[in-house]
């Protein structure tokens, strides 16, 4: 934290006597780098009634999104687009730099919203470097009315990547657990939502205790488990179709379901007579194959971005800990060793980390190397599980319970552990589970 | 000795403490929830109905058994309450039960649905040991998902470390 707070003092420092030119950075760093973007309102050519509503009301709405994308990225300082100017239609493409950098903007983001006479609309985007006077990067997007906030999410996509050089993730859905009830008698839902929170969606009506969801990675189908007649079992959810099947038909109950990277694999514990261990499965069904044998619980599992090894956890040692093996199960070998215990292992989409829960005292989210290592705990709270990874590998989702009432929340945080923010949801939530970026 | 070693071995000493106590009994333990029509009784014997839900209950020493923090080892105390269960499932040699596996809310969500198996499990193989058919002993985890305490203290979290007997009804 120290590093952190002198890290980003150190930055203003030289930002105040002029030694930071560029407004490009890297997010890998802790320079708690806080550029000043303006966002204005998008104009429209003409302002047309749409199903998603009046192009002029979505223009500012759409600048609303990319400002609070980058807002929750903790990598910028958005302006707008409440209280700036609204720009006209022939400034998308020639800003006013000299009035931009009077106000202090340092980036600046405009675009338009167009209705197309087929009902689709076209949404511009533009990233422009106020002191350079520049164009860094622009995008259009096409699309159904209904799906103003994805072109909105693409945008901040763009300008997050242009000026972080990092891969991006705003245009990303969620999978995860609504919660409400009493804590003795929770009350446990699928759903899903975008990444910020929006178009949320409840999945399961609640009859049935819900956990651990998972998405496909082309966000077709969610493994979860589900307490379906009192048999804790994995089920595979058709979300275009709503229905429904088991994973692997099984006497024994079966739980903590992961997809591969590809979605063609299944990773999976079963608990046969009080031992539980880790298998895999083809997605389409088929004969499971038994991947670890300890005598110890073996649950969790993440695959590496390559699909060649897992990460898992166990208490073959005595308490639960963080190993590695490869996917076939063989080379298991411990990577934990910080003292306390390590839980629910996943695997960074990057492959440089490994994020994990853990439990000293309180639950904190952490992140090390996937040799074991260079470990940083990232939050500090009283119960925090379950991490989830943002698609490029650089934000955190975990769910956070409170001491007492056991009500729970969704929370993301990023790799300086510095910008942590609670995700807005009807109800309370846990088991957060972050998909890749749309296609 | 250096600061960090010296807090190395007190964190080892506490450790070695608790592995060494005594197991903590549960004291005041309410009485297990009764459903309204299992509760009926005999008019004529003012007992409950031989064999039911409430009979079971009433019958044995408890109806669940504790265990210590990440533990699913069956102590003298849980032998007893097993033992009292099985000679009620001697009496009734129909009856099935399921055992309930629970944990306390201070560990991850996947662990300790492992874990809670492994406590009904546990439960299970000492009434099988005792002579009760396995086949009329079915088990599920719940893992921290169905506290019987509320508060998130010490002995709140006692009470939820537990394997419950229900009879099949």
């Amino acid at each position: 934290m120290n590093f952190r707070y002198c890290a980003a003092l150190l930055f203003l420092w030289f930002t105040a006597t002029g030694a930071v030119a560029q407004i490009e950075g890297s997010v890998t760093d802790e320079s708690g780098n806080d550029l000043n973007v303006a966002v204005p309102v998008m104009p429209t050519p003409q302002a047309m009634a749409t199903p998603a509503g009046s192009t002029d009301v979505l223009g500012r709405q759409i600048a609303e999104v990319i400002a609070a994308d980058l807002k929750g990225s903790g990598l910028f300082k958005p302006v707008g687009p409440g209280g700036i100017r609204a720009i006209g239609n022939d400034e998308v493409t020639a800003p006013q730099f000299e009035a931009w950098a009077a106000s202090g903007a340092e980036a600046l983001v405009q675009g338009y919203v167009r209705a197309n006479a087929n009902g689709e609309l076209t949404v511009g985007c533009y990233l422009y470097d106020v002191a350079l006077k520049s164009e860094l990067t622009r995008q259009g997007y096409v699309i159904a009315p209904r799906d103003w906030r994805r072109a909105a999410h693409k945008c901040a996509d763009a300008i997050y990547a242009r000026l972080s050089g990092e891969s991006p993730f705003f245009d990303s859905r969620i999978a995860y657990i609504a919660e409400s009830g009493p804590k003795n008698r929770r009350i446990k839902r699928l759903a899903i939502m975008d990444s910020d929170g929006a178009n949320h969606r409840f999945i399961t009506n609640g009859q049935t205790l819900a956990l651990t969801p998972r998405f496909s990675p082309d966000y077709k189908s969610i493994v979860y488990l589900s307490y379906l007649g009192s048999r804790p079992r994995i089920f595979i959810y058709d979300v275009a179709a709503g229905t429904q099947r088991l994973v692997t038909e099984s006497a024994n109950p079966t739980f903590s379901p992961r997809f591969s990277p590809d979605g063609k694999t299944i990773l999976y514990s079963m608990a046969v007579a009080g031992n539980t261990d880790i298998y895999r499965i083809s997605a389409n069904g088929g004969t499971p194959q038994r991947l670890t044998n300890s005598p110890g619980i073996d649950t969790g599992g993440s695959f590496s971005p390559d699909g060649s090894k897992i990460v898992f956890e166990s208490d073959r040692s005595g308490s639960q800990q963080i190993y590695v093996m490869n996917a076939d199960g063989s080379g298991q070998q411990r990577v934990s060793f910080g003292g306390g215990r390590y839980a629910t292992p996943e695997w960074s989409p990057r492959g440089d980390l490994i994020a994990f829960t853990r439990i000293a005292g309180n639950f904190r989210i952490g992140v090390m190397a996937p040799t074991g290592g260079n470990e940083r705990l990232l939050t500090d709270s009283w119960q925090d599980e379950a991490p989830s990874w943002s698609p490029n590998g650089r934000v955190i989702q975990f769910f956070r319970t409170a001491q007492g009432n056991g009500k729970t929340g969704v929370w993301q945080v990023d790799l300086t552990g510095v910008n942590e923010r609670r995700i807005p949801t009807p109800l309370d939530g846990s088991d957060p589970a972050w998909g890749p970026i749309l296609p | 000795m250096n600061k960090t070693a010296t807090r190395l071995v007190m964190v080892a000493s506490l450790v070695a403490l608790a592995a060494c106590a005594p197991k903590r009994k549960v004291e005041d333990i309410p009485p297990a929830p009764v459903q309204q029509e299992e509760a009926v009784t005999d008019a004529n014997a003012g007992k409950p109905i031989p064999g039911s839900q409430a009979d079971f209950v009433a019958s044995v020493s408890s109806d669940r058994v504790y265990f210590d923090t990440d533990k699913f080892d069956i102590d003298e105390e849980d032998q007893a309450t097993l033992r009292s269960q099985a000679s009620w499932l001697a009496q009734y040699p129909n009856k099935r039960v399921t055992i309930e596996g629970h944990c306390d809310e201070r560990g991850t969500r996947d662990y300790n649905i492992a874990l809670g198996d492994r406590r009904a499990n546990a439960a299970k193989n000492f009434l099988a040991s005792l002579g009760v058919d396995s086949g009329r002993i079915s088990t599920i985890s719940y893992g921290k998902e169905r506290p019987d305490a509320m508060g998130s203290d010490e002995a709140s979290w006692a009470r939820n470390r537990r394997a419950v007997t229900v009879t099949v009804q």
